[in-house]
């Protein structure tokens, strides 16, 4: 029902996501001070985002590399809105309804170019075309803000100052915001759920499996792989609202950036690729290892050794984060969903 | 062949619409362009740049019509190749700042010499360590090779830091060569050299030789040339070898030719060397190079006549190629 018939299979998996589950929902009262909680947010909005990728990677088995784009395209959609149309919920309507018509359209002429031929055409046009997006955006600095991007205003109620409850705990709209998020992500995470597990997701899996078979059976690829593509890219854009909502801010470093791309490469790798449950497991672990263990690396970092500071500076954590992502595709490439699930 | 006799196999069908693209493409923008010592300038500057990419870009290519592998850490020997030439500028700084073009070739040649060396060498470890446990896996490929890549590019900056590095060009290189209106860069002329004569050593290689004959049955069909008897496994090292240590070559050319490396500088020439491959067909040298010149001649005259639109000409471009052949202008592999 709720899950789609797609249960975690597997207790500790199980274990795992409730937890995760519970300590996202009730974050604001768990752990308190803001630190805190924009790592809660940052992880619910990342869940969204490599679920989507994880739509193409793990069920439709190709590689984009322009999904920043479309959380971009998000961002600055809803960002740019509040930014010239003042902060009202009518400016985050028209920017979300923009931004996603300009994902799917883009999503879908990059999918027809591109995806009629061969799968790998599809990496590196998407890397062409995702590089070129993020140049453009910080050139036109007169409409994006440029590298400095965009700050603006959110609506009165979602703003730090509004306060709902002052006792037992304080309610502000701070804590309003990121149950608006943590709610629209529970939602877009429970529809692609359901998407990947229709008929429609069956079909993506059997052309993951074998391309041949699933055309000879009937099925137009192209058009699968296409509707694939334009439900990731809206995915990706709304995930980039919630991301704008949440950061008061958007800007090409935090959603355009290669940087982010490879982010989200690596959760959904290291997570698990073709179930959406690995998203939600990759993303968590990475956003708490992005804020935490670049504290600890700094303690190794103090070693005086050579060479071996600069390979632990916390600066240098992306470097580790390779290494693992090489070795968890040759060892485990169903990442850390499959193997919990495999033991069950 | 019996004595006296001689049969004619039929020939193959040449096409010759590709190559007419870069002519027609000067050809109308010269009217645009208006001036024509500007046109002059403008489409050598492309071509000089279109050579450099296409070294970078040549790499790609070979290494995907034979293996079938496309090499997302190519950026990265394009980067390692430049690095390891810096490494080496304090010892050759004599014969660079030397007033003498023979001594300042001298000292480029060796650069080269030792950024190819060094991509060479870790481009074996690279096949034999990270791509060869994936071959026949199209995804895994992508993914390793990526994985790769960050972590090359990661132990760069853990070496040599962050930030950006000077490569000063020898002397005699430096300025331009002015004929009436017309300026050329110096160091461009060298890159349209350096560019020609490796186009002519792969042309011959693959066509006339024995090993290019394997290579090009390789691409053909892999099985059958393992049937006959030879190790397409050894055939594969060497030309991912071959393709590395052009991707170093590349990096040294386009290090110079910006006079700064950073450690992004790989990834950014990859990404348009990504596009150069996709218009020229996936595999294809002939198509890489056109692509290649058909990319820097664009962008040269797209950022003259309308800079804001230089940035998509790229795009733009490949859109239209692919929407006139979908696979690249001459597609190697049928797969």
């Amino acid at each position: 029902m709720i899950l789609s018939g797609d249960p975690p299979r597997g207790r500790t998996l199980a274990l795992l996501l409730t937890v995760i589950f519970a300590g996202l929902a009730l974050a604001p009262f768990l752990f308190p001070g803001m630190a805190a909680l924009n790592v809660a947010a940052k992880i619910c909005y990342f869940v969204v985002l490599a679920a989507s990728y994880d739509l193409l990677l793990g069920y439709t088995g190709i590689v984009s590399f322009a999904h920043t784009m479309f959380f971009g395209i998000g961002g600055y959609g809803a960002g740019l809105a509040l930014y010239n149309f003042g902060p009202s919920w009518s400016s985050i309507a028209v920017g979300t309804a923009a931004a996603l018509v300009l994902a799917v359209a883009l999503a879908l002429v990059i999918g027809l170019l591109s995806l009629r031929v061969r799968a790998i055409f599809f990496a590196m046009i998407t890397l062409a075309v995702g590089s070129a997006f993020a140049i453009l955006a910080s050139q036109l600095s007169s409409f994006t803000g440029g590298e400095d991007g965009r700050t603006f205003r959110l609506p009165e109620a979602l703003r730090p100052g509004f306060q709902v409850l002052n006792s037992p705990v304080a309610v502000n709209g701070r804590v309003l915001t990121y149950y608006l998020v943590f709610f629209s992500s529970l939602i877009l995470f429970l529809l692609m759920l359901r998407v990947v597990n229709s008929p429609f997701g069956r079909v993506l899996q059997a052309i993951r499996e074998n391309e041949f078979r699933a055309e000879a059976l009937g099925y137009r690829i192209v058009i699968y792989r296409s509707i694939a593509n334009c439900l990731a890219a809206a995915a990706a854009a709304l995930a980039g609202v919630l991301s704008a909502l949440w950061l008061r801010y958007t800007g090409p470093a935090v959603t355009l950036s290669f940087d982010t791309m490879l982010d989200i490469l690596l959760m959904v790798v290291i997570g698990g690729m073709g179930t959406l449950y690995g998203a939600v497991l990759g993303a968590t672990i990475f956003v708490l290892a992005e804020t935490y263990m670049q504290s600890l690396m700094a303690v190794v970092s103090h070693a005086s050794l050579p060479l071996l500071p600069r390979l632990f500076d916390p600066d240098r954590w992306l470097l580790w984060l390779g290494v693992l992502f090489v070795l968890s595709v040759y060892f485990f490439p169903f990442g850390i969903v499959g193997r919990l699930r495999k033991r069950h | 062949m019996s004595a006296g006799k001689t049969f004619k196999l039929p020939a193959r069908r040449r096409d010759i619409a590709p190559l007419l693209l870069v002519p027609l493409l000067a050809l109308a923008a010269l009217p645009l362009i208006g001036s024509f010592s500007t046109w002059v300038t403008l489409t050598l500057a492309g071509v000089a740049m279109g050579m450099i990419i296409f070294i970078t870009a040549s790499g790609l290519t070979l290494v995907f019509g034979l293996m079938d592998v496309l090499n997302f850490g190519h950026g990265a020997f394009i980067s390692i190749g430049a690095y390891a030439a810096i490494v080496l500028v304090p010892l050759v700084s004599g014969l660079m700042q030397a007033d003498s073009i023979a001594a300042n070739l001298g000292a480029l040649m060796a650069l080269i010499a030792i950024a190819m060396l060094v991509t060479g060498v870790l481009g074996y470890a690279f096949e034999r360590i990270i791509v060869m446990p994936v071959y026949g896996q199209p995804l895994k490929q992508i993914l390793v090779t990526v994985g790769g890549m960050i972590v090359a590019e990661q132990l760069i900056i853990a070496i040599f830091g962050p930030v950006q590095i000077v490569l000063p060009l020898p002397t005699a290189f430096r300025g331009s060569l002015v004929f009436g209106d017309v300026a050329v860069e110096r160091y461009r002329l060298i890159a349209v050299a350096v560019g020609l004569v490796i186009f002519a050593a792969m042309l011959l290689v693959l066509n006339r030789t024995r090993l290019g004959l394997l290579i090009r049955a390789g691409v053909e069909n892999g099985e059958m040339v393992e049937a006959l008897g030879y190790h397409i496994r050894r055939l594969f090292v060497g030309v991912f070898v071959a393709g590395s240590a052009l991707a170093g070559l590349g990096g040294v050319m386009w290090g110079f030719y910006r006079e700064a490396l950073t450690p992004r500088m790989g990834m950014d020439v990859m990404v348009l060397a990504f596009i150069v491959v996709v218009i020229g067909g996936l595999g294809s040298v002939g198509g890489c190079f056109i692509g290649a010149l058909l990319v820097a001649v664009t962008a040269n005259y797209a950022g003259f006549l309308a800079p804001k639109l230089a940035l998509g000409s790229n795009i733009l471009l490949m859109a239209l190629i692919l929407l006139w052949r979908s696979r690249g202008l001459y597609p190697v592999t049928r797969r």
